[in-house]
């Protein structure tokens, strides 16, 4: 049996709150700086255009098929291997033309109509039209927004507005992180990805609550200790859980990766991603925010509800 | 409250709990089964009988082919041919649509093989969406401006003929530039007869007289709405007609949005061929019917007269139409269904503009007494390949769907009766606006996912879903012993009530949705992680191991609440702003996150109070 314990850590995180927040701000200025000099490179569903993902019978060159669709005037497609030598993926930007739609047979027909294609099968093909990709990045902002929202009228409503702003702060970091990454090291972002970012809100807002309930709880049992005492002991008495549930979600997507197939692996890198992160800002972030708002024991005692509502 | 009494549930609760479990096994179990490969046959309208005789039929041509079939099945007004073999599948689908002809839909289906008594208590498995189970997604958008142009183009037809009529002078009338119908008059005192006589006539138009020498007319807000709607519901009619030649097994045909219509075809590999056949053009002729040589006698001598065209009806009996083409399906404006106000019996209510009017007013005025019918064409073309070389040919479908007795002078509105019922009225409506002037469509997304491409997926989701399964029962037990084993049963529990309301629901299952429940996996264990760790620090602070147990439950169930709650908002945003695999993705995620609040919190609680309750403990196994 192995066994991990963190029940008897009296670790000072907050010792190095300033500084975590430092580092945060630092890296989320590099994830801004990305996003906003090398930008996204944005998928299918936000851009428009066709994907088309084939098999051949045999491994494949890419040279080859490049040459033939070159030939086939489809000169600006771009091609790559795609899990195997033997699968093709092939992308072609947006056109005006009017028959965009018929462009994924016309391609097939192309590769079938080559020397050593004759076997060659679609998998997958997709065609975005323009209006659809401006509308899908519209809602998908709405959507993240929305999640964003709910959540701080959920929060503000079950504890004090500075654990509210804590955990909203700690999740906009993750959501601009897990962002910026996509961004900086280029991997595509899709609606999948999106879907994995909105999860990610959910699963850091999660994480977040667990160790803020405890510091209201805390707060409220012990009359002993500092502000600052206290938000240590809660982390550290959280601590094992904190890591415990990240290992076992970080697991799950781990598995997705390595064996969901390329299609998800877009999604599991952004889980990924925003677990680690998620699981750092629920520490670092949300305590160290509500802790420079100025939060103490008064603010959290049932009894400071009234007096709060009785100030101007 | 004494130690012995502690973690103890009553009867009743197991009970619940262990129905709850009966329901999700129950509805789970048909997703255990594989699918047969089938033949689907279904007529291809509503009058074609599918019934024993044609059981019978069927089973003669597969056994004539040397077709072994699994089992015949009649149901629901379809027959189902399962198989055991695809390559089986296929030959009798080619044998059956050749020999079966245009009456009946012959398509290619997987049915599932799940026994005999849960087909009759009307379980199924999950519904696949087409990136697991291979086809087309289209997403078409009809051209709203183009519709509203044309209404304007038929209202300028119809503005000229009322002014005529009313012998206003005019210099011109034309749709503006910028939209809008423009009359120009001489005078001022002209164009104020025309705005009375306008307004009487045209109600759906607003006027505009800023300017003493025109009048400008707009359509007004209900009228737009009106003709937005016309034009979506009538591209709608003209999809279904269309899908239903393709053979395609359980096609999905439906209004997204106020302009927008999605179209699913599971299966469809040839998307070629289905986007002609979608794209094919439709239109309408009204002919004289021949009424001096006798129809029946035409088409079985095969002689037709010189005049005239030997044409079918939608029940395969002849029917003799004059050549003369008297109006054509672009001047119909609008065709409802409704009931005769002097007979009440049903009636479809069409509408023409002006110059189909005037028209028709000709053609009918010395025919009264005669008898019409109306002709409905289809312009197709096929790819086939020829030779190795792709040809494309161009053919049409004609059919009679209507034959009536003028009664009177037909004008600008007029109605055809004597129609068996309303809903061959409503039929008849639908395929006159059909075949009327078709507002342009183009298909704005198109996902297709091939049948083996679909495959693997499943494959690959379901091998991640079992392996995370594993990993994380693997883990828990490892951190928390006993306490992780039951965790992983209450895990385990969980896909399947996840599966079961899968079921239940029939909500569209995706890849994205199998990342939802391999990604709930993790997040379902963290209620079981959270009531453990309270359970130890409970332990640690030296508290007797039912108390522990006790307090865990009890002071983790808040955080676990909140925990959840926000995950569910955020999964419910999802859910309204996604569209398609991702809106499967939120459904799962939800879905996952509400029955995990139930096994990980009531389901783990009752394995525990069942192994530890009411029993004095030295130790815990946590």
């Amino acid at each position: 049996m192995w066994r991990f314990d963190f029940y008897n850590t009296n670790i000072d995180f907050l010792r190095w709150g300033k500084l975590a927040i430092g580092w945060s701000i630092l890296v989320l200025l590099i994830a801004i700086a990305s996003l906003v000099f090398q930008g996204m490179n944005l998928g299918l569903d936000f851009t428009g255009g066709t994907v088309i993902e084939v098999q051949y019978p045999e491994p494949v060159d890419i040279p080859k098929v490049r040459n033939t669709l070159r030939q086939a005037g489809f000169g600006d497609a771009q091609t790559q291997h795609f899990g195997t030598s033997r699968d093709v993926l092939i992308r072609i930007p947006p056109r005006d033309e009017a028959n965009a739609a018929t462009l994924s047979n016309d391609v097939l027909h192309a590769l079938q109509g080559a020397e050593g294609g004759a076997g060659v099968t679609m998998a997958r093909a997709e065609f975005v039209g323009p209006q659809v990709g401006a509308e899908l990045v519209e809602q998908g902002a709405l959507a993240a927004l929305g999640a964003l929202i709910g959540i701080l009228v959920y929060v503000m409503f079950r504890f004090e507005w500075r654990l509210a702003v804590g955990t909203i702060a700690a999740t906009v970091h993750d959501v601009i992180f897990t962002v910026g990454w996509f961004s900086l090291f280029h991997i595509e972002f899709d609606l999948t990805v999106l879907a994995a970012v909105l999860a990610v809100i959910g699963y850091s807002v999660n994480d977040t609550v667990v160790v803020l309930d405890r510091i209201r709880e805390n707060f409220r049992r012990r009359r002993k200790g500092s502000t600052l005492e206290i938000m240590n002991r809660s982390i550290n008495e959280t601590l094992s859980r904190t890591i415990m549930t990240s290992l076992a979600t970080l697991l799950s997507v781990i598995v997705l990766y390595f064996l969901g197939g390329a299609v998800m692996r877009g999604f599991s890198v952004a889980m990924i991603v925003g677990i680690l992160v998620g699981t750092y800002s629920s520490i670092y972030i949300a305590s160290a925010s509500a802790l420079y708002l100025g939060i103490s024991r008064e603010d959290l005692l049932p009894r400071a509800k009234e007096t709060a509502d009785e100030r101007p | 409250m004494s130690t012995y009494t502690l973690n103890q549930y009553p009867w009743w609760k197991y009970l619940l709990i262990g129905l709850v479990m009966l329901w999700g096994f129950i509805f789970a179990l048909p997703n255990l089964f594989g699918e047969d490969p089938a033949v689907q046959i279904s007529g291809a309208r509503e009058h074609i009988a599918i019934d024993a005789s044609l059981q019978d039929r069927v089973a003669g041509l597969l056994s004539a082919g040397n077709l072994p079939h699994k089992q015949l099945e009649l149901e629901d007004g379809r027959l189902l041919i399962r198989f055991t073999d695809p390559e089986e599948q296929l030959k009798a689908a080619d044998i059956l649509k050749d020999q079966l002809g245009r009456d009946y839909i012959v398509a290619l289906n997987l049915a599932s093989s799940e026994p005999g008594f849960l087909r009759a208590l009307r379980l199924s498995p999950m519904y696949l969406g087409l990136d697991l189970r291979g086809g087309v997604h289209f997403l078409m958008e009809v051209d709203m401006d183009a519709t509203i142009k044309q209404v304007e183009e038929s209202y300028v037809e119809e503005i000229r003929t009322q002014l005529r009529s009313e012998k206003i002078l005019y210099s011109s009338v034309g749709r503006a530039a910028s939209g809008g119908i423009l009359v120009e008059f001489k005078n001022t005192a002209e164009r104020d007869k025309a705005v009375e006589v306008l307004r009487k006539n045209l109600r759906g138009l607003q006027q505009d007289k800023s300017s003493p020498l025109t009048l400008k007319l707009t359509l007004d807000e209900p009228e737009i709405r009106e003709k937005r709607d016309f034009a979506l519901q009538q591209n709608i009619t003209t999809l279904r007609n269309r899908v239903n030649e393709l053979g395609v097994a359980e096609p999905i045909i439906q209004q997204q949005g106020s302009e927008r219509i999605v179209v699913q075809l599971p299966g469809v590999q040839d998307t070629a061929r289905a986007k002609e056949i979608l794209g094919a053009t439709a239109t309408l002729e009204f002919r004289l019917a021949d009424e001096e040589n006798d129809w029946y006698q035409a088409a079985s001598t095969n002689r037709i007269p010189l005049n005239s065209r030997l044409y079918k009806d939608r029940e395969g009996r002849p029917v003799l139409l004059q050549k003369r083409v008297m109006l054509t399906g672009d001047s119909i404006i609008d065709a409802a269904s409704g009931l005769d106000q002097q007979s009440g019996s049903p009636a479809v209510f069409v509408t023409l503009d002006g110059k189909g009017a005037k028209r028709f007013e000709d053609a009918t005025k010395d025919n009264v007494g005669k008898r019409m019918g109306v002709v409905f064409i289809e312009n197709k073309t096929e790819t086939k390949r020829v030779d190795g070389e792709l040809k494309k040919t161009a053919y049409t479908v004609e059919e009679v769907i209507n034959v009536a007795t003028i009664r009177d002078r037909l004008s600008r509105r007029f109605q055809i009766t004597g129609l068996d019922s309303t809903r061959e009225a409503r039929d008849l409506a639908l395929l006159l606006r059909a075949g009327a002037l078709a507002s342009p469509i183009e298909i704005i997304e198109e996902r297709t996912v091939g049948p083996s491409a679909g495959k693997e997926n499943i494959a690959q989701g379901f091998r991640a879903a079992m392996i995370a399964l594993m990993v994380i029962a693997a883990f828990m037990i490892g951190r928390y012993k006993w306490f992780g084993g039951i965790a992983t049963a209450a895990l385990a529990a969980n896909v399947v009530l996840i599966v079961a309301a899968l079921s239940m629901l029939q909500a569209t299952l995706t890849l994205p949705g199998i990342a939802g429940i391999v990604l709930t996996m993790g997040m379902a264990v963290d209620a079981n992680v959270l009531i453990y760790e309270r359970i130890r620090e409970e332990l640690r602070n030296g508290n007797t191991p039912q108390a522990a147990i006790h307090a865990g439950f009890d002071r983790a169930f808040d955080t676990i609440i909140d925990s959840n709650l926000t995950t569910l908002i955020a999964a419910i945003m999802l859910f309204g702003f996604g569209t398609g695999p991702i809106k499967g993705f939120a459904v799962t995620l939800s879905i996952g996150i509400l029955t995990s609040m139930f096994t990980a919190v009531t389901g783990s609680r009752a394995l525990v109070n069942f192994f530890y309750g009411g029993r004095k403990l030295q130790t815990l196994s946590v």
